[in-house]
């Protein structure tokens, strides 16, 4: 029977020769990503009243990432409450302040193509740009991960969404997430996004990995990218050798669909979302001259090495316009580290920019670079509910990196095209 | 039992359920902050037994459990909705607060009288006087229901020695 690579995935890890969509499912998990947030701090009082430890330290991924740096004593707590966790049953791939975790599993190549994993986090989808199946759960659901190393899904049917073409300067992985949120809507319930097309492969996982992110906003299971070269290439790259079947987990060819879409890349103009729900968006054209207080750069899809990139590009030799301010928290420490060796960072201070530490920060209200009342942002980020960044009145407009850079020049929502030598 | 329906519309998020603001406070305090943004007098007056009636992809957003348990602090008996977001209907089953997918949701206005059977899958206007019959929770997932929710279930399990 023809098969999509989610589908032999969840086979596989159902240890089923059969499975339907629809059909729910038990799973063992190769990989469960823990963080701060919704781990420890929850999964370890329960733990106690079970009377039971961890199924496989080996197979639990840990990270600090939502209270990095402790603001006040209570996120101190919650850090110290994990830290004690990693010790007490030897989590050895424990990251502490070391960026967000959805990055950690990609920067150290944890993800393999056909694992079937786990995250406490709902952007934990972020992993299915290496070819596996990650989906986020609640505390409630990894506290039983954790005890029993399985857990409950029912099969999944997939939507095929094919992006052919190149882009157009100043048009990126982010814009489609946007484009898709209005166009496909967030409730996309018992579906994977399954991402190809030439636009696609022509992307490195950084940019895959925004797709897969913000299948979260889509409300869909998870999002998940065929593995290729540029998949083993950057295992290789975090130093971990690709499995010898790595390459083989794809879609059949004629693996049955719930829906197939076309999209051509070359028409798509940079994206805005506006408050308050990512499925708000609109070419940036319509947006243009909202003014602004703050550009925050941020979070797991947006402020990753090429995002920095990309800021930067916009702001080399411009200034961030008084009365404005841009607020930069990279993603990991790595990408802080790669930034300050390749001059990103310095081509984003001298503009005026403010760099924040590595950590989730203002994405969910837990850092630095909240929002008062009646403010305005655009960010990078994949959420703009009400009150996400801060106060319920505040306005969050969600964009690329390169259109947050733009308006924080301008003061404004405007199309980066025409800051990047490309206009529309 | 019965009580009263509180209404919501489409796409309420978990940010408003559990704002991030009050995420490092205690269940108490968040949950007097749960759905503030869009109804503040909700927390303050909801009572035990009263149901939320919400329109398509309810809870849709974070993994934050504390959006469910929100609702279980305030002992709402059911929450009726044409569709979940897809972490929250799983967390609300693990903590046993009943969800159930309710298409004819925009029949019910705030302050109807409903009671809900989750087993059966019915539901009861007694201020309107209708009723409704709606899909069960998922057999597959009944040992776990039954069992009250995650907690016990796993207790049951522990004991019955099935994980080891
Ligand atoms: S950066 Fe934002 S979206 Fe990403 S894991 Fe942290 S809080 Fe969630």
């Amino acid at each position: 029977m023809a098969l999509t690579i989610t589908e032999k995935i969840v086979r596989n890890a159902s240890g089923r020769s059969d499975c339907r969509p629809g059909e729910i499912v038990t799973c063992r998990v190769d990989l469960a990503l823990l963080l701060d947030s919704g781990g420890p701090r929850r999964i370890w009082p329960r733990l106690k009243e079970l009377g039971v430890g961890v199924w496989d330290p080996e197979r639990i991924v840990l990270c600090t990432d939502h209270f990095v740096p402790a603001v006040d004593t209570a996120s101190a707590a919650i850090l110290k409450l994990t830290r004690e966790f990693a010790a007490e049953f030897g989590i050895n791939k424990f990251f502490d302040m070391q960026g967000i975790g959805h990055l950690m599993l990609a920067e150290q190549g944890f993800l393999q193509p056909g694992m079937f994993a786990c995250g406490g986090d709902s952007h934990s989808t972020h992993g299915g740009a290496f070819g596996c199946y990650i989906s986020g759960f609640g505390a409630i659901e990894m506290t039983g991960v954790t005890v029993t190393g399985e857990i409950w899904v029912p099969v999944p049917e997939t939507v095929r969404i094919n992006w052919e073409g190149e882009f157009q300067h100043g048009v990126v992985a982010k814009d489609i997430m946007l484009k898709l949120c209005r166009e496909l809507g967030m409730n996309n319930g018992g579906v994977v996004m399954e991402y190809g097309g030439s636009t696609v492969r022509a992307m490195d996982m950084q940019e895959r990995a925004v797709l897969c992110n913000m299948a979260a906003e889509l409300g869909a299971e998870t999002g998940i990218v065929e593995p290729d070269e540029v998949t083993l290439q950057a295992l290789r790259d975090a130093g971990q050798q690709p499995a010898a079947d790595a390459i083989e987990w794809c879609s059949d060819p004629d693996a049955v669909y719930k829906t197939r879409l076309d999209f051509s890349s070359a028409e798509l103009e940079p994206q805005v979302a506006a408050p308050h729900a990512p499925s708000n968006s609109g070419p940036v054209g319509d947006y243009r001259g909202t003014k602004i207080n703050q550009a925050y750069v941020g979070s797991c899809v947006g402020a990753k090495l090429s995002d920095l990139h990309m800021v930067a590009e916009v702001l080399r030799g411009r200034k961030v316009k008084p009365g404005t301010r841009l607020m930069v928290a990279p993603a990991s420490a790595r990408v802080m580290t790669a930034a300050a060796a390749d001059g990103t960072l310095a081509v984003i201070t001298q503009a005026g920019g403010i760099m924040l530490p590595t950590g989730c920060g203002a994405c969910a209200a837990l850092g630095a670079g909240i929002l008062a009342e009646d403010e305005v942002c655009v960010s990078t980020t994949n959420r703009n509910f009400k009150g996400r960044m801060g106060a319920n009145s505040a306005s969050v407009y969600l964009a690329s990196p390169y259109s947050v850079a733009a308006a924080s020049v301008a003061g404004e929502l405007v199309d980066p095209r025409e800051m990047l030598g490309s206009p529309p | 039992m019965s009580g009263k329906a509180w209404v919501f519309g489409d796409a309420v998020n978990t940010d408003v359920m559990a704002p991030g603001l009050y995420f490092k406070s205690s269940m108490e305090e968040m949950a007097a902050h749960c759905m503030e943004a869009l109804d503040p007098a909700f927390a303050k007056r909801v009572k035990p037994g009263d149901l939320v009636v919400a329109g398509e992809s309810f809870g849709v957003g974070s993994a934050r459990e504390q959006a469910a348990l929100a609702f279980k602090h305030h002992q709402i008996a059911a929450i009726l909705a044409p569709s979940f977001g897809r972490i929250f209907y799983r967390n609300a089953l693990n903590f046993g607060v009943p969800v159930l997918r309710f298409p004819a949701y925009a029949e019910v206005q705030a302050g109807d009288e409903l009671s809900v059977d989750p087993i059966a899958g019915s539901v009861i206007n007694h201020t309107q006087n209708k009723h409704y019959l709606v899909d069960p929770i998922p057999d597959y997932l009944m040992g776990m229901v039954n069992a009250g929710g995650l907690m016990p279930w796993l207790k049951q399990r522990l004991a019955a020695g099935e994980i080891v």
